[in-house]
């Protein structure tokens, strides 16, 4: 391998991988808030909010991600709002994401026992007490392993900025691999910059499902 | 304390509890017992509102439990539930299994509701387990814990779903003593159960269900002995001969 690609780019490398690391920050803090809230909305009762959630989760998880970035990206424009490449791919990010992330915490929420909320219910617990201090607790242990997943997917989808000049780790490496033509070199460091962040993510995961199930 | 008064309840079109009449004085320990699917856990569930009921009068407490405009929270504080599973709260230790609704629903300092739980624990004999999680007990002692989690409660009805299904033969005795205890000092308690020898010997009456319906009813030395109905000579007849 040679490192003269990397050295004499430092620069734009460095850029891009905190581009990357700043996009998926706030992808992984806007799809997993948009995430829950959109899990709530389809375990409530109430109609108009299950039938939006369960609209949300089919639209956004059933077409390409590019497309979502494209909407925000080359679609608000029409509706006069303008975002820039990093703002329409991060939040077109966000969005894609949440709607997986709303399925797996909702799975998560149905899989604690139905015996969990009545023995809180019957004791006076409210809904609200219920969820907060029972179902949820219990829920987070079983959903650490797909959300660890979804957040993993997250970094590496967010090289769908480099399209739309989301000035990211991908995008910066387009530039050095067009002007030095190493490109072999440059992806492969490339590709480490990204392991740098996927890598802790997974091992950070399962440290924490360990820690959790101590003592189920 | 309980009445039900031509109480009706069908899922879809199952109709599962049928003309449902049945009252329970305070102090009373009322057992009920059935062939399973015959609505006995359900219209044991009906006294908290776990179950809905689809039409009559169902009061407890003096309110009428199924009205929608009552404050469903404030009735369940005076009402504790022992579950067949126990239901103990995995992620929390004994005591905090034990506290957490004292805190939350009567507002009780943590000191406080530590040392009722204390008291509780000690009752039911497993006071060295207050800083255990749920799994690292046996059957048997997470049934006293759950028992011990409705007490601290201080309800004026304590309600038995079928508490000893699920545990060991080995371990029933020492639940079945926990409940035998709490009769006598008093409380009001409804119990669902296939213990007929408990029945016999620590309730004031024993209920008869079969198919949605209450078939017999009547105090223990008559219901074992003087059996009327024939369902329920068939049923007796059954548990004798094994």
């Amino acid at each position: 391998m040679d490192f003269t690609v990397l050295t004499e780019n430092m620069e734009p490398f460095l850029r891009g991988f905190l581009n990357t690391i700043w996009a998926s920050l706030l992808g992984l803090a806007g799809s997993f808030v948009l995430g829950v809230i959109i899990a709530v909305f389809r375990i409530t009762r109430l109609r108009p909010l299950v039938w939006f959630g369960t609209g949300y989760v089919e639209f956004f998880r059933n077409i390409p991600l590019l497309l979502v970035v494209f909407l925000f990206y080359l679609g608000l424009p029409s509706l006069g709002v303008t975002l820039s490449g990093f703002a329409a791919g991060t939040l077109g990010l966000a969005v894609y994401t949440s709607a997986f992330i709303a399925e797996a915490i909702r799975a998560g929420i149905l899989a604690v026992p139905a015996g969990q909320t009545e023995a809180a219910r019957s004791s006076g617990l409210g809904y609200v007490q219920t969820m907060v201090h029972v179902v949820l607790p219990q829920a987070i242990k079983l959903v650490i392993p797909p959300l660890s997943n979804q957040f993993i997917n997250l970094v590496k989808n967010s090289s769908v900025l480099s399209i739309v000049a989301g000035f990211d780790l991908m995008y910066y490496g387009d530039v050095v691999a067009t002007e030095t033509f190493d490109t072999i070199n440059t992806y492969l460091f490339v590709a480490m910059f990204y392991l740098i962040i996927t890598l802790p993510l997974s091992y950070g995961s399962r440290v924490l499902e360990r820690k959790l199930a101590r003592h189920d | 304390m309980i009445q039900f008064h031509q109480v009706e309840k069908h899922y879809g079109h199952f109709h599962v509890l049928k003309n449902i009449n049945l009252s329970v004085e305070e102090g009373e320990v009322v057992v009920v017992v059935g062939p399973s699917g015959s609505g006995k856990s359900t219209m044991l569930r009906c006294i908290n509102r776990l179950e809905t009921i689809t039409s009559g009068l169902l009061t407890v407490n003096g309110v009428q439990i199924h009205d929608r405009k009552i404050d469903i929270n404030r009735v369940r504080r005076d009402i504790g539930m022992v579950f067949q599973h126990f239901n103990l709260y995995p992620h929390k230790k004994v005591i905090d299994n034990i506290t957490l609704a004292p805190i939350k629903v009567l507002g009780l300092s943590k000191a406080e509701a530590a040392d009722t739980a204390m008291y509780y624990l000690e009752k039911v004999g497993i006071a060295d387990k207050a800083n255990a999680y749920p799994s690292q007990l046996s059957g048997g002692q997470q049934q006293r814990v759950a028992i011990a989690r409705g007490l601290a409660m201080k309800p004026k009805i304590m309600l038995f779903d079928e508490p000893t299904s699920a545990l060991d033969p080995e371990m029933v005795g020492e639940v079945l003593d926990v409940m035998k205890a709490l009769a006598r000092e008093g409380m009001t308690m409804v119990v669902v159960t296939h213990e007929m020898g408990f029945a016999r010997e620590v309730a004031d009456r024993v209920v008869f269900m079969d198919q949605g319906q209450i078939l017999e009813e009547s105090e223990p030395g008559a219901f074992f002995d003087r059996p009327q109905e024939e369902r329920l000579k068939t049923f007796l007849g059954r548990l004798l001969s094994h």
